[in-house]
């Protein structure tokens, strides 16, 4: 027997009693939704527009032509390849120092100490910057001729460098910009990470007679690893994306060598700067499938390791 | 000897004997003090150069001589706010952040909730993806739909590919927030007869003020620093900040005091948010941190 509970059995009361049904999608679909728009059917057409020879305006006639974009992107050797090149020196440049010095950082903040608030607000203060005014402030201090980085470098005797607008320094500055600018989130993750370990492992390894490197090597960093990683999967997402910070300072093409020309900047120079659609499109898939291929490995080697 | 130390004593540095022991902790604490105090001078004196050059004349910026002894101008920002009309490019960044948030929390807070507490992973992946593809990959499909529907140079595109930006944060932070909520409350307004919907909205909701204010903040700001969405999608009336201090440079010659006065009139109202609600920029950004 199953027992009713007797209600006014009007409209409102039966919609509410589906809605509360069905809440758990209820809830979720309107965000699944509109993210699923938005991506699943710009992604299709990209790959759509990636097969055929879509230039000008994508409505103008264009033909079907295969894998040929793809053929012709993956030879290019003085433009993709290059691009490439740079994305994989800009990300792993920029977060291995960003990891090494917020390691550094995090420890040196890790424990209480007088004016830690202040340290905190400045360490803050580059992370909510918008990224394009960090840009063009860098751009004034690293101006060859009236920046204040050579001004400093002549008081201490160093002859001017080019750095943005060198060819071969110009690519490092920008590494240095983006340390600058994100070594503070990465502070703020492992500082919660060590925040959240237990005094009592690291107490056991002093009374064992650990050095202080042997407690950081053996005892901290392992406890600390699944934080760790959480740091390298946020930075490096966005560090393979950089886009604002090399626009902003070099303009279409990543200079006038594309000396800073990651896959980013060169894609996005591809569609709307010389509205190569179908070359550009193909660019991103394969863009799309290297930044989804590292996020799988870098959380399969975490799964892998847990297990 | 040991015994007496302090907790606060002995969490430093540890070497047994009490003599090096106290002058190496003193050692540390001074190198300690110096590294702290050039970190601080490394993440603030650029954005203090910023400032100093935007009180410069162009002239000033040019002279070595004058690096920190000038006579300070206004007329930068006078040029930038009044010539460039940059009142109506910060209205339309806050607009457009202002309304990309709150339709974010509006759509985000209510799908974070469904999926922590009926832990929807692969649907928040869905959602989270949005994080992790690159935004050119969707920009020109993106650019000629919205042209087709005429809505290209108008707020609501704008506001829809920032919501694309703010969507994920929220979802993302507050699901970990709800994660860390205990349902033991809604439960037991259940048994007093509230419907879950009831118990989500009259329960739930008032206690998550702190995850919303965490999320909305970093949505916000988020949203108004994103460059390369209002770079294709804006038009003449509804330029955003960053897309106006991007197209400050393309003019022939750079005029630096005007730029940097314009990268104050972006930078500084986030950075006044970001110090009064420090506390929810960090639990923000470090959500999920530490779970692994």
């Amino acid at each position: 027997m199953t027992v009713t509970v007797s209600k006014p059995n009007t409209a409102w009361t039966s919609y509410s009693d589906w809605a509360n049904r069905h809440r758990k999608w209820l809830f979720a679909a309107p965000a699944m939704i509109i993210v699923g728009l938005l991506i699943i059917i710009p992604l299709a057409w990209t790959l759509y527009l990636s097969a055929t020879d879509a230039e000008g305006s994508v409505r103008a006639d264009h033909d079907f032509v295969g894998l040929a974009n793809y053929l012709q992107v993956l030879t290019d050797t003085t433009r993709f390849w290059p691009a490439v090149g740079r994305t994989f020196y800009f990300t792993i440049g920029a977060l291995v120092l960003e990891l090494v010095f917020g390691m550094c950082i995090a420890l040196l903040l890790w424990r209480p100490f007088r004016g830690e608030r202040w340290v905190r607000v400045a360490i803050l203060l580059p992370l909510v910057a918008t990224p394009v005014a960090v840009g063009m402030m860098w751009r004034l201090i690293f101006d060859p001729n009236i920046g204040f980085a050579n001004q400093l470098l002549g008081y201490v005797g160093i002859p001017p460098q080019p750095w943005l607008s060198g060819e071969a320094t110009a690519l490092p500055t920008l590494i240095f910009v983006d340390v600058w600018q994100w070594t503070p989130m990465v502070v703020l993750i492992l500082l919660a990470g060590l925040t959240s370990l237990s005094d009592e492992p690291d107490e056991a390894a002093r009374i064992d007679g650990a050095s202080n490197w042997q407690r950081f090597w053996y005892v901290t960093l392992p406890l600390l690893r699944s934080t760790v990683i959480v740091a390298i999967l946020l930075r490096s997402i966005d560090a393979l994306k950089t886009f604002d910070i090399l626009y902003a300072t070099k303009g279409k093409g990543g200079g006038s060598f594309h000396e800073v020309e990651t896959l980013n900047v060169y894609a996005y120079g591809l569609s709307f700067d010389y509205n190569d659609y179908g070359v550009a499109s193909a660019v991103l898939i394969i863009f799309f499938l290297l930044i989804i291929a590292m996020m799988w490995l870098v959380t399969y080697r975490r799964k892998g390791k847990e297990q | 000897m040991t015994s007496l130390a302090t907790g606060a004593e002995t969490r430093n540095l540890g070497s047994p004997p009490p003599t090096p022991r106290r002058r190496r902790r003193r050692g540390y604490s001074t190198f300690r003090a110096v590294a702290l105090a050039v970190i601080v001078i490394v993440f603030v004196a650029p954005l203090l150069w910023m400032l100093l050059s935007s009180f410069k004349t162009n002239v000033d910026i040019y002279d070595a001589a004058k690096t920190f002894t000038f006579s300070p101008t206004l007329s930068n920002y006078g040029n930038v706010l009044g010539r460039d009309n940059y009142f109506s490019f910060v209205f339309n960044s806050f607009w457009v952040a202002f309304c990309s948030t709150g339709l974010s929390l509006i759509i985000g807070v209510p799908a974070a909730y469904s999926m922590s507490r009926f832990v929807m992973h692969r649907s928040a992946m869905v959602v989270l993806l949005a994080r992790i593809i690159p935004g050119v990959s969707l920009l020109v499909p993106w650019y000629f739909i919205f042209a087709n529907l005429r809505l290209v140079g108008g707020f609501s595109v704008l506001i829809i590919s920032h919501i694309f930006v703010a969507l994920p944060l929220i979802v993302y932070i507050m699901m970990s927030f709800f994660d860390s909520l205990p349902t033991e409350l809604e439960e037991s307004a259940q048994v007093d007869g509230l419907t879950p919907i009831g118990a989500f909205t009259r329960i739930t909701l008032p206690l998550s003020v702190p995850g919303i204010a965490t999320s909305g903040i970093l949505a916000f700001i988020f949203s108004w620093n994103n460059f390369m969405f209002a770079l294709v999608l804006s038009g003449a009336d509804t330029k955003t900040l960053p897309v106006a201090i991007f197209n400050f440079v393309s003019y022939a010659s750079i005029d630096w005091g005007g730029l940097m006065a314009a990268a104050v009139i972006v930078t500084v109202p986030i950075m006044v948010i970001a110090l009064f609600t420090q506390k929810y920029i960090v639990s923000g950004l470090t959500a999920g941190a530490t779970k692994g």
